[in-house]
């Protein structure tokens, strides 16, 4: 009796021992990650000391970008993230909501749900590189011979077709979640709604958009975020030009583009340093706008 | 558990022990000479190595990352030679604290590529005419100054489109500074270097990403490789040179650029020079190695290997160039760079005689 006992102490403290390591592997790895974010954040502001002691806070507002003359202005490039990154979303929000509603809620099963759910996810799974191409040969001339018609200088290349691009690319995001959440919503409500008269849109009117609303938001966040960071795509189509764009039709630049093209022969101190600087800002103006995002999200979830 | 943990570790053990034979087995082996730089001259470089290592089995390894990654490895000492298509500025020389030596290799030259409907290939441009168009002062190919040189040639009426490279290069660093030499006003407002403020037109990464927005744009004008441009069979201009001369981009006319008398540490680009029959716009590949060659615990004989393989590159490698559209030095040139390469020393006393 005693040994059974002891055995089944043994077997039982083994279990608390699993139970233990188990718990703390979760917790180192979940450690490690914010020691490596906060990593890359120090690292970031270390390396871009030297520009700014040099240039100060007229990085942020500073036009002109030339590295002959050590004078590095990140602004016409913030210009040319936050106006491809917000058109792009402009473009791509009624079309993720649409496929979410229709996947979500009028067509959620089926071969031909399954694979219109299967072709959307594959959006998000094709490199970027292949993106640029297309948009290089098939999208450039269309654009340009549109701007031929409504006589803006014919570029093809810019800050226009940089979106379409980019909101092409980034309509998984919203649409995935949309639809995911839009399937959680009970069955009760809907059919509460139903029972009261409500047409299948007024459901989703009063029903399904505020039941997941910021849900959808959050999805929308995640669209931006990939928006704001997408690098080869957009230097392929966006004309890579420092100057500040004019209209939407002007050849731009953004921030992860002007890195990506300039790092590796970057040959002096300050120049590198203030590529650096770019990523650190890069990296405020993601993190800055996900907790403006955050706190809309915690506001609509209270109410 | 606690068997996962040691068939772990045992791995790491494992894999800390190969990293630390291979990494002795490269500082040991006397056989293998470490380079890292500038990808342009990489197809004549990796010709030239096998070449060289066919005849004495020396092996080299060369990692073509690109002009400044080059000369980094080499300031921080993990490569015997870096090689760059620019010679080294102020900082990177401040950064690598020790006398270094420039050995042009080969030249090449940067042609002015552009797309106009019809047969017309071989414009002719004028220094001030080329730099006026990328200073987005001359924008229409039917500005008189441009029909005026090219009588006979149909040239359309289009607006001209600029395309530049939006990544810092070589082949910008060498097109800027004879910008730089022929427009006083080029000088003063955009300068020189591998990536300068473009006051006009549209940027594509890398040679690919110029001549792609050149062949989509009709009217489009910009700047490629002459060996990018002779791959692809693209249109490009004839130049008007210092002394006046036509000069269409080749081999022998790059060749010819460089034969004048070159600066002692031969740190130049080969633009705008006083060569008759010489190209205008064209610049050398340097292999740079450090001056005093005994750092780092190296051996007289791994130095020996090293200046050998470079002078051999100067001398019987340079049959390889051409074939491989690379101008190979010219007399000149290479005059100099004997002189370079016999000023490396080992303990003060100097390595080649």
């Amino acid at each position: 009796m005693e040994d059974l006992t002891i055995a089944s102490k043994k077997a039982y403290n083994k279990k608390i021992g699993m139970e233990v390591l188990f718990t703390r592997t979760l917790i180192i790895v979940a450690l490690l990650l914010i020691v490596l974010v906060l990593g890359i954040m120090t690292t970031l502001i270390i390396e871009s000391i030297p520009s700014m002691k040099s240039l100060g806070f007229k990085f942020l507002w500073s036009k002109t970008w030339d590295p002959v003359n050590n004078i590095y202005g990140g602004y016409p490039f913030l210009l040319g993230t936050v106006l491809t990154s917000f058109i792009a979303l402009a473009i791509s929000i009624p079309f993720s909501f649409a496929i979410a509603v229709y996947l979500g809620e009028y067509n959620s099963k089926g071969w031909l749900s399954n694979l219109l759910k299967n072709i959307v996810e594959l959006i998000a799974a094709v490199p970027s590189v292949i993106y640029g191409f297309w948009g290089l040969l098939v999208l450039v001339p269309i654009v340009r011979d549109f701007e031929t018609k409504f006589n803006i200088l014919p570029y093809g290349i810019g800050i226009f077709t940089a979106s379409i691009i980019l909101s092409i690319m980034i309509i998984p995001y919203a649409a995935s979640m949309g639809r995911e959440l839009i399937k959680m919503v009970p069955s009760n409500l809907k059919e509460g709604a139903y029972s009261l008269g409500a047409t299948r849109f007024e459901v989703i009117k009063s029903v399904i958009f505020p039941y997941t609303k910021s849900g959808l938001f959050a999805g929308v966040l995640l669209s931006l975020g990939r928006a704001l960071g997408e690098t080869m795509a957009v230097t392929m189509v966006i004309g890579n030009t420092s100057l500040i764009p004019t209209s939407i039709f002007s050849p731009g630049n953004t921030m992860a583009s002007v890195i990506a093209n300039e790092f590796t022969e970057a040959d002096h101190t300050l120049y590198l340093s203030a590529l650096i600087e770019l990523g650190l800002f890069l990296f405020c103006v993601t993190v800055v706008i996900n907790i403006i995002g955050k706190f809309i999200i915690n506001k609509f979830s209270n109410n | 558990m606690k068997a996962i943990f040691k068939s772990i570790s045992k791995t790491l053990i494992a894999a800390t022990m190969i990293i630390g034979f291979a990494s002795n087995a490269k500082a040991q082996d006397d056989k293998t000479l470490l380079g890292a730089g500038a990808t342009f001259p990489y197809p004549l470089y990796s010709k030239l190595f096998s070449e060289y290592n066919a005849k004495t089995g020396i092996q080299v390894n060369y990692q073509s990352i690109g002009s400044g990654g080059g000369i980094l490895q080499l300031t921080n000492k993990t490569v015997d030679f870096g090689a760059s298509d620019g010679p080294m500025n102020a900082d990177q020389t401040t950064k690598i604290g020790a006398p270094v030596l420039h050995i042009p290799i080969v030249s090449g030259a940067v042609v002015i590529t552009y797309n106009l409907p019809g047969d017309n290939n071989g414009i002719v441009l004028t220094p001030d005419v080329i730099a006026d168009i990328f200073l987005g002062k001359i924008t229409s190919w039917s500005d008189p100054r441009i029909v005026s040189k090219n009588k006979g040639v149909k040239i359309p009426a289009l607006p001209i489109l600029v395309a530049h490279r939006s990544d810092g290069s070589g082949t910008t660093a060498i097109f800027t500074s004879y910008l730089s030499k022929v427009s006083p006003d080029w000088l003063a407002k955009v300068g020189q270097g591998g990536a300068v403020n473009w006051p006009a037109g549209l940027g594509g990464k890398g040679n690919e990403g110029v001549s792609g927005l050149v062949k989509q744009t009709p009217g489009a004008i910009g700047y490629v490789e002459l060996i990018y441009a002779l791959q692809n069979k693209m249109d490009y201009a004839k130049v008007v040179n210092k002394k006046g001369k036509t000069i269409l981009p080749s081999i022998a006319s790059v060749t010819a650029a460089g034969n004048i008398k070159l600066p002692e540490d031969s740190k130049v680009f080969l633009t705008d020079t006083e060569a008759a029959d010489g190209y205008s716009i064209a610049g050398l590949t340097w292999q740079i190695i450090y001056k005093e060659q005994n750092y780092n615990g190296r051996s007289l004989e791994r130095a020996k290997k090293l200046l050998n393989l470079i002078w051999w590159n100067i001398h019987e490698g340079q049959q390889f160039a051409a074939p491989l559209n690379y101008a190979p030095l010219s007399k000149e040139a290479l005059k100099t760079a004997e002189k370079i390469i016999k000023t490396a020393t080992y303990n003060g006393k100097a390595i080649l005689k």
